[in-house]
């Protein structure tokens, strides 16, 4: 159930301070049912006090917000029946099995998915009898990605999900996500990792120091017209982000007799673009925060 | 999908996890045997006065109304200050289920558990200590009405004073001694009457001198109700001290409980 605008996710000019510190300056998103959102930022940025605020969990001090056409901050349990939520690493439950955790809570939605298959999805069939508190890291991540679809959630928020992961769990869990967003699942995903952002989302906001700073589709955030050019002199490494990417290589060539060592020219990713952003932001408003 | 079916379905899947907790089965579930076994080995076979019965008989009756703290209050002040922590609430409060349902669990899993604790109490003391058990219906029921008021006053404070440890860690260390006091000061190591007064007057602003005194009336014979302070057993008072209990122990897990470690919003 979209709201007004048609959104599944709004967040309209939300503010949130603790004390001194202002985790949200005023921030506005929208996700399209269907839409998935990646938020990305440094450590301390609001991306978890944003989520939270959407989740319900937290108060914010102003601002609008809108999850399926209710405010988050007055929930019900019908609303929270569409709902999934996978908060940042937890062990908690240690004492279950993975099979007792996920066909007891399949047990507080109307409509869950089937249980067995939710356990295939995330590749814990051979895990089924262990204790929650014996399995990997990547594993307990799955549990609780699994506790956050079992009630077939509208709206799915992933809190830094693929933390922990070895890089094949990873591509198994972004095949997974990518399952649930071709059902039409809402998602709204927080992740440190770049390439995940560009896999999984439809567009990302980058947030520093509570401020959106950039939002779109991936290809589109930053300068991603440059391209980044490196090089070495005398063992020194170079790089440098251009967007005439061959006038500044024949120009680079003049300098040395031959060869460029170790020249590399390659178009600017989203984690250039990301890390361009955080810089510029450092450098307009001074200090570090985070 | 009602609060009573997601409650009932929350009482299995908290007994696993008492259970399976080897600190919680210990702390809560066997350490009243262990004491029953101690103190009856060491002071069962004495007599108390001249009266005929034995210590042994005398504190059958004080385990198990200690029985009826250690299975709700202890645990769950310890228990609740640790999923706090471990983010177990924070996830249950992320889904439809009710408050109502995560209290119908607990509630069921302390009466399951009591009924465990105290059938192997009784049985411990029968077999080894010759304990007399209760024979009138009188007495039985007595039993049922004072344990089950008793484990109603003391949930709901346990879930009151599961927001005064900040960490699940030290939980135990503010919890236990709030346990040991008042049985030492509710006649369950000592006998109740031989006690300085003040301590008599303390223990009985507290529902534990009552558990025990009620009790006492179930596993010694009438006889012995000359031995009590009052001269009598004092039920009905019992049953309104409880009662007056269960009411505040409401309004404070009602007021102070919550999902979340103070400070997090």
């Amino acid at each position: 159930m979209p709201d007004s605008a048609g959104s599944a996710i709004t967040a309209i000019d939300v503010t949130k301070t603790y004390g001194d510190f202002t985790a949200l300056a005023g921030v506005s998103i929208h996700v399209q049912p269907g839409e998935c959102l990646a938020i990305l930022g440094p450590n301390g940025a609001g991306k978890t006090t944003l989520t939270e605020i959407l989740e319900g969990y937290r108060d914010r001090d102003s601002g609008e917000v809108s999850v399926l056409g209710v405010d988050p901050g007055k929930p019900n349990p019908a609303w929270k029946a569409k709902i999934g939520i996978v908060l940042q690493q937890a062990s908690d439950m240690a004492d279950l099995t993975v099979g007792e955790t996920i066909t007891h809570f399949a047990k507080y939605y109307p409509n869950p998915a089937n249980v067995d298959e939710v356990i295939g999805a995330v590749g814990l069939v051979e895990k089924v009898n262990a204790r929650n508190g014996k399995l990997s890291g990547g594993q307990r991540r799955r549990l609780d990605v699994a506790l956050g679809i079992i009630g077939n959630p509208e709206v799915l928020f992933l809190d830094e999900p693929t933390t922990g992961f070895d890089p094949e769990a990873r591509r198994e869990f972004w095949v997974l996500i990518d399952r649930l967003k071709s059902e039409g699942t809402t998602i709204l995903l927080t992740t440190h990792y770049l390439d995940e952002a560009q896999y999984l989302a439809d567009r990302v906001a980058v947030i520093a120091r509570g401020r959106i700073v950039a939002q779109g589709v991936p290809d589109s955030i930053g300068d991603r017209n440059n391209a980044i050019v490196s090089w070495t002199n005398n063992g020194r490494e170079f790089t440098e982000s251009t967007a005439e990417p061959t006038a500044f290589v024949q120009q680079l060539a003049t300098q040395f007799s031959g060869e460029i060592p170790q020249l590399s020219v390659r178009r600017a990713s989203l984690e250039d673009a990301y890390l361009e952003l955080i810089a510029q932001d450092r450098d307009t408003n001074g200090g570090d925060h985070s | 999908m009602s609060a009573l079916r997601m409650g009932l379905g929350r009482i299995g899947i908290e007994l696993k996890q008492f259970f399976r907790d080897r600190e919680s089965a210990v702390f809560n579930f066997l350490l009243p045997m262990i004491l029953l076994v101690i103190f009856g080995s060491v002071f069962g076979g004495q007599e108390l006065g001249d009266s005929g019965i034995t210590f042994a008989q005398y504190f059958v009756a004080g385990m198990i109304a200690s029985g009826i703290l250690y299975t709700s209050f202890q645990n769950l002040a310890i228990s609740i200050p640790m999923e706090r922590e471990d983010g177990t609430l924070k996830r249950l409060q992320g889904t439809p289920m009710p408050r109502s349902a995560y209290f119908i669990g607990k509630i069921g899993m302390v009466f399951v558990a009591y009924i465990a604790q105290v059938t192997i109490l009784i049985a411990v003391g029968v077999i080894f200590y010759g304990i007399d058990l209760p024979t009138t219906s009188v007495a039985i029921f007595t039993f049922i009405w004072v344990s089950v008021l008793g484990l109603i006053a003391w949930t709901l404070l346990g879930i009151a004073y599961s927001v005064v440890p900040r960490q699940g860690k030290g939980a135990a260390a503010l919890v236990s001694p709030v346990v040991l006091v008042l049985q030492f000061t509710s006649g369950v190591f000592f006998v109740f009457s031989d006690l300085p007064q003040w301590m008599q007057t303390f223990a009985s602003l507290f529902p534990l001198k009552w558990l025990t005194q009620a009790m006492r009336s179930v596993f010694l014979p009438d006889t012995a109700a000359a031995m009590e302070v009052a001269g009598s057993f004092e039920l009905g008072m019992t049953a309104v001290v409880l009662v007056i209990w269960i009411g505040i122990g409401a309004v404070l897990a009602t007021v102070f409980f919550r999902w979340t470690p103070r400070g997090a919003n």
